[in-house]
C-alpha cells in the first residue's frame, strides 16, 4: 500500500504549492493527478495575480475590492489573510523563477483588472497561469525526492476509517488500470471546478468536480454551490475564454448597434466592473434585442495599440485567428458570457481544513470563502497559492502529530464493484454517458446561468434527478484495462451529477439575488435574511441545507454600484 | 456542417493485434478541430478511441498528433483545414510518392487514398512519432520527452540568497525567456524532429527550448555551466540540422530552432569550442559573400580554421589538423569536377560580381549590422510584420541607391 504523510489530490497551482509546501515541513508528500500535472486547468488563468505589493497600494484596498466583489458573502477574516500574505508569494514565485512583467526600472510591473480600485495585478504577458505553473512543476522536479508524483492516476474514492478521519484514497493506474489503496494521515483535495457541468464552458474537460463530489460523498460539507461565475468574455459557441487583461488594457464592450452599453450598468468603471455585474448587462443587451443575431455582443480590442496587444496578449489573438477566424487587432470579436467557475465548493476554513479531520481542501475545489458569491478577475490564482501554501502546512503538521490508520480494504473493494458494474453493462442497454453529459450541461446552461427563477430551477432539478437514473445503466464502450478513458467519463459523469444536484438545490433555496446568484423573481439583495452561507450535507435523502454566518472583521455590507 | 473523413492509426494494446488503419464519418462545423471530430467519435461511435485532451484551446499540450503527416495539436487545427491539406497531399501522390510517413502502409491496410477518384480524400490522424505509442493516439511521453527536459537541469539555479524584494532585471529579459516560456510541453516538435529520428538521444528541440529559458534568464548563476554541459553533450546543441521542422510543429510559436540557435551563439561567445565547427563555418560564410558576392569553396577552410591573416600566420593546430584531414576531400572535389578550372583551386582568385552587384551585396550587409537587434518572436505580429515591409522597402531603396550616393528621397 503506497503510504504518504500528505496526499495531495490534483496538481494544478494549488495543488503544486500545497505539496510544496507540505514537502518544507520535512515529511512525506505524494502529488496525484489524473492529467499530467502541466495539463492542468490552471494553465487556463490568462491575466495575472492580484497582489498589493505597489507602494502606496495597500492589502486593505484589495481586501476591500474582494468584499465588495463577492457581494459582501465572502468571509472577511480568510480576505484578510489572502489579500495581506499576498506580496510574499508574489515575491516567492519571482523568486523561483517565474518571468514577470517589468516595468522599465526592472522592477515588477502591474496591469488594471475588473473590480479592482488599483493596477495590482502581476502578470506574464496572458500566460500567467501557465508560467507559474510550470515554474512549479520545474520545483516539483527539483524537488523529486520529497514529493513522489503520481503522474494520470484517477482518484475515485476517499476512505475514513473508524474514527471518522480520512486516511487514504483509492486510485486508479490510468496507465494500466491497477487499483491502488494510498494510506496518508492528511489528504489535500485541489482538483479544480466543476465547469464540465455545464455547456458550453471556459473549463477544460477534465474540470468535473471530482474533489466537491468526492468530498461530499463521505460527508463533508459543501458551501455557496449556488455561485457559479458567468465570465463576460467568451467566445460564442466554443466557450473559449477571452481574458479580462483585454479591458484591462481598455477594450470596449459594444452591443450591435455601437453603442458602449456598459455607461448604462457601470458608469463609473464601466468593462471593469465585476465579472457578474459585466455579464448580467451583456446578457439583458443580448435579451432585448440589442445583440448580433448569434446571440453575442462584441468586445472591440482594436482601441488598444497594436504593439501592446501582441505584447500582452498575445494568446488572444492566437485564440482570436485560430478559434474564430478573428484578426482581433483589426476588428471586434463576438462574445457571450459563460460559465467560467466554482465560488461555491468544499468548506474549509482559513488552513484548508473540512469539517473531516485529516481532509483538506484548497483551490476552485474548496470555499473558503474569500470571493463570496463572486470571484474578482486575478484572485483566483491567489486563492490557489495562498491557501494551497496554508493547506499543505497545516496537513503536514497535522501528519507529524497524527498516528497512522489504516484503510479499510472494503472502501477498494466497493470501488473494484462500481468498476465492474459499469463495465457489466451491455451496448445499448441504456442511455451513452457523452448523451446524458450532454443534457446535463444544456440543461445547466439553459437554467442555472446567469438569469434563474424557481420554474427554471426546479425544471433543472427534475432533468438532473432523471439523469441521476439513467446514468445508473448508462453504457461505455470501452472495457479495457489500459488508458480506458471511456471508464473514467462514466466515473467524471457520477461526480458532475453530485454537483449539479447540489448548485440547484443551492440556487433554489437562496431567495435572493446576489453577486452571481441572479434570481428574477428576487431581483433585490436581502441581507437581512440571506446575508449568510448556504451549507450542503449529504443524508440518504439527498442533500440537506443549513446555514453559517458570514465573517465580518470591518466591512459593513453596503449597496454596490460601479 | 459538413462531412468529413478521418482515417485514424489505431493501436489497442490488449487486442493482441498490431497497429491499424480505422476510418470514420464525421459530422462538424468546418471551423471546428481535428480533435471535435475525434471527440464526436469518441461520443457517439466508439467510446474505446483514446487520445489525451483537456482545454479544446491550444493551452494544456495535451493532444500532440499527427495530422496529414504534420505534427501539431489536434485542437488547433481546425478540421476544414486539415482537409484541404489531404486533398493537396492525396492530387500530390498521383505525381510523385506520398509525403514523408503519411498513410504509411501497416499491415493489412488495403484503404490507400485513391487520387483522382469521386470521394474526397480522409484526413489522416496519427500518433506523434518520436516516442512509443501506448494505445491509439496516446504515446509514452514519460520515457521520451519528460527524461529528456529533466537532462537540462529545469529549474532556476539563482545566485546566492533571494533579494528581499524581485531581482531587478532588464524587462527585455523577461520578454526574451517568455518566448520559450509560452511552451506548454506538447511534445510536436519533439514528434516532427529529424535529428531526433537520425539519433534518438539528440536533447531535442523541447528540451533545449527550456535549457534557454534558464541560460537567458538573467536570474540564473550558472548560465555559463549550462552551456557547457548542453555544446560538449553530443547529443547536444550542435545535435540540430537547422531543418525548421521543429518551428513549423509549434503551436505556440516558441520556435525551438531559434532557441537552440540563441544558445549556440551564447556558447559561441562564452568561448566554448564547437565540435562541428558549424560555428566558425558560418562566419567564414559570411565573410566570404560580403567580400566577393558567390562562395570562394577554395577559401572557406581556412576562413572556417584560420581567420583573418592571424590566422594564416600563426594557424593553431587544430586548423593545421582540419586542413591536412580535408585533402582527400578537396580531391575528391576536382576529381569530381566540383571545382572545375585550376584558378579556382587558388585561394583568393576566386572573381567578385560584375559592375555594382558587389557593392548591392555590401549594402545588404550594412542594412543588416544597421537593423541588428534582434526579432524576438514573441512579441512579433502586426508591428513585426509592419517593420519587416518597412525593412524591405528601405532595403531596395538602399539597393537602388549604393553606397557613396544620395538615397532618393
Amino acid at each position: 500500500m503506497p503510504t504518504h504523510d500528505v496526499l495531495v489530490i490534483g496538481a494544478g497551482l494549488a495543488g503544486q504549492r500545497a505539496a510544496l509546501a507540505a514537502a518544507e515541513q520535512g515529511v512525506s508528500v505524494g502529488i496525484i493527478s489524473k492529467v499530467h500535472p502541466v495539463r492542468s486547468h490552471s494553465n487556463a488563468a490568462q491575466g495575472g495575480i492580484n497582489a498589493a505589493l505597489n507602494p502606496g497600494d495597500s492589502w486593505e484596498s484589495h481586501a476591500f475590492d474582494t468584499i465588495k466583489g463577492s457581494d459582501y458573502l465572502g468571509d472577511q477574516d480568510a480576505i484578510e489573510i489572502m489579500t495581506k500574505e499576498a506580496p510574499e508569494e508574489i515575491l516567492h514565485l519571482e523568486h523561483l523563477g517565474v518571468t514577470f512583467h517589468r516595468n522599465e526600472e526592472g522592477k515588477l510591473g502591474t496591469r488594471a483588472f475588473g473590480g479592482a480600485s488599483a493596477a495590482r495585478t502581476y502578470y506574464v504577458a496572458d500566460i500567467t497561469g501557465q508560467a507559474i505553473m510550470h515554474v512549479l512543476y520545474e520545483q516539483l522536479m527539483k524537488h523529486s525526492d520529497s514529493v513522489a508524483r503520481y503522474e494520470e492516476w484517477f482518484c475515485t474514492a476517499l476512505a475514513i476509517d473508524e474514527a471518522g478521519e480520512c486516511c487514504g484514497v483509492v486510485t486508479r493506474n490510468v496507465a494500466d488500470g491497477s487499483m491502488e489503496l494510498f494510506q496518508a494521515k492528511s489528504v489535500i483535495l485541489a482538483c479544480g471546478g466543476n465547469g464540465q457541468v455545464w455547456k458550453p464552458t471556459t473549463n477544460a474537460l477534465i474540470c468535473t468536480g471530482d474533489g466537491i463530489a468526492m468530498a461530499y460523498r463521505v460527508g463533508a460539507k459543501l458551501m455557496d454551490m449556488e455561485m457559479i461565475q458567468y465570465h463576460p468574455t467568451t467566445l460564442a459557441g466554443k466557450g473559449f475564454l477571452i481574458t479580462e487583461g483585454a479591458r484591462g488594457e481598455g477594450a470596449h464592450l459594444l452591443n450591435a448597434k455601437g453603442e458602449r452599453f456598459m455607461e448604462t450598468y457601470a458608469p463609473n468603471k464601466m468593462e471593469l466592473a465585476s465579472r457578474d455585474v459585466v455579464s448580467r448587462a451583456e446578457q439583458t443587451e443580448i435579451n432585448e434585442g440589442r445583440g448580433f443575431p448569434d446571440g453575442t455582443v462584441a468586445l472591440d480590442i482594436t482601441v488598444v495599440p497594436k504593439k501592446r496587444v501582441h505584447e500582452a496578449l498575445r494568446e488572444i489573438v492566437l485564440v482570436g485567428r485560430d478559434f474564430a477566424g478573428v484578426d482581433i487587432t483589426r476588428e471586434p470579436i463576438h462574445i457571450k458570457p459563460g460559465n467560467h467557475y466554482t465560488m461555491g465548493g468544499v468548506k474549509t476554513d482559513v488552513d484548508g481544513r473540512t469539517d473531516i479531520p485529516g481532509l483538506y481542501s484548497a483551490g476552485e475545489t474548496a470555499c473558503v470563502s474569500v470571493h463570496g458569491g463572486n470571484r474578482l478577475g486575478a484572485n483566483s490564482l491567489l486563492d490557489t497559492l495562498i491557501f494551497g501554501r496554508r493547506s499543505g502546512v497545516d496537513a503536514a503538521t497535522r501528519a507529524k502529530h497524527t498516528d497512522a490508520s489504516k484503510p479499510s480494504p472494503k472502501v477498494l473493494e466497493d470501488e473494484d464493484a462500481m468498476i465492474a458494474d459499469i463495465n457489466s453493462r451491455e451496448k445499448g442497454s441504456g442511455r451513452r454517458v457523452s448523451e446524458i453529459k450532454l443534457e446535463l450541461g444544456q440543461t445547466m446552461d439553459a437554467k442555472v446561468a446567469v438569469f434563474r427563477d424557481e420554474a427554471g430551477i426546479n425544471e433543472a432539478i427534475e432533468i438532473v434527478a432523471r439523469l441521476r437514473e439513467e446514468a445508473k445503466t448508462a453504457y461505455i464502450d470501452d472495457h479495457g484495462s489500459v488508458f480506458n478513458q471511456d471508464l473514467l467519463g462514466a466515473i467524471e459523469l457520477g461526480y458532475m451529477l453530485d454537483n449539479a444536484e447540489c448548485t440547484c438545490l443551492a440556487a433554489l433555496e437562496r431567495k435572493e439575488s446576489r453577486g452571481a446568484q441572479y434570481r428574477t423573481d428576487f431581483p433585490e439583495r436581502n441581507d437581512e435574511e440571506w446575508l449568510k452561507h448556504i451549507d450542503l450535507e449529504k443524508t440518504d435523502d439527498g442533500p440537506e441545507i443549513s446555514y453559517s454566518e458570514v465573517t465580518i472583521t470591518q466591512w459593513q455590507p453596503e449597496a454596490r454600484t460601479y | 456542417m459538413a462531412d468529413y473523413k478521418i482515417k485514424v492509426r489505431r493501436f489497442q494494446p490488449e487486442s493482441g493485434q498490431g497497429p491499424y488503419w480505422e476510418e470514420f464519418k464525421v459530422e462538424l462545423e468546418p471551423s471546428l478541430s481535428v480533435l471535435d471530430s475525434l471527440l464526436q467519435v469518441k461520443d457517439r461511435e466508439d467510446g474505446s478511441l483514446s487520445v489525451r485532451c483537456s482545454c479544446r484551446a491550444a493551452i494544456c499540450g495535451s493532444c500532440g498528433m499527427k495530422i496529414n503527416g504534420q505534427s501539431g495539436l489536434g485542437c488547433k487545427t481546425q478540421i476544414g483545414e486539415a482537409q484541404e491539406l489531404a486533398e493537396k497531399m492525396a492530387r500530390a501522390t498521383a505525381s510523385g510518392p506520398r509525403t514523408r510517413e503519411a498513410g504509411r502502409e501497416i499491415a493489412g491496410d488495403d484503404e490507400r487514398a485513391q487520387p483522382g477518384a469521386e470521394e474526397a480524400a480522409p484526413i489522416i490522424i496519427e500518433p506523434m512519432g518520436n516516442m512509443p505509442v501506448i494505445k491509439d493516439l496516446i504515446t509514452d511521453m514519460e520515457s521520451t520527452h519528460w527524461t529528456k527536459i529533466r537532462r537540462v537541469t529545469p529549474w532556476l539555479l539563482p545566485h546566492g540568497e533571494a533579494p528581499e524584494r524581485e531581482y531587478i532585471v532588464e524587462p527585455e529579459s523577461m520578454i526574451d525567456i517568455t518566448q520559450s516560456m509560452a511552451c506548454i510541453q506538447c511534445g510536436a516538435c519533439v514528434s516532427s524532429c529529424l535529428s531526433m529520428e537520425a539519433d534518438p538521444d539528440f536533447i531535442g528541440p523541447a528540451a533545449l527550448a527550456k535549457a534557454y529559458r534558464f541560460v537567458g534568464d538573467p536570474r540564473d548563476a550558472e548560465g555559463v555551466e549550462r552551456l557547457h554541459d548542453l555544446a560538449e553533450d553530443p547529443h547536444g546543441i550542435y545535435d540540430c540540422t537547422h531543418c525548421f521542422s521543429c518551428v513549423d510543429a509549434c503551436p505556440k510559436d516558441v520556435a525551438p530552432m531559434d532557441q537552440i540557435m540563441r544558445l549556440r551563439r551564447k556558447a559561441g561567445e562564452a568561448g566554448i569550442e564547437d565540435p562541428n565547427s558549424g560555428h566558425s563555418h558560418e562566419l567564414a560564410f559570411v565573410k566570404i559573400i560580403e567580400k566577393k558576392g558567390t562562395l570562394d569553396e577554395s577559401l572557406l577552410l581556412q576562413e572556417s580554421f584560420a581567420p583573418g591573416i592571424k590566422g594564416k600566420l600563426v594557424p593553431s593546430r587544430r586548423a593545421i589538423k582540419e586542413m591536412l584531414g580535408s585533402i582527400p576531400t578537396a580531391i575528391r572535389g576536382i576529381k569530381t569536377g566540383k571545382m572545375r578550372s585550376l584558378p579556382k583551386l587558388i585561394p583568393g582568385i576566386h572573381h567578385k560580381l560584375p559592375g555594382t552587384a558587389q557593392d548591392e551585396v555590401q549594402a545588404i550587409y550594412k542594412h543588416a549590422e544597421e537593423h541588428n537587434e534582434e526579432f524576438n518572436l514573441y512579441i512579433k505580429g502586426d508591428e513585426g510584420e509592419l517593420a519587416e515591409i518597412e525593412a524591405e522597402e528601405n532595403l531596395e531603396t538602399a539597393i537602388a541607391a549604393p553606397a557613396g550616393e544620395e538615397a532618393p528621397s
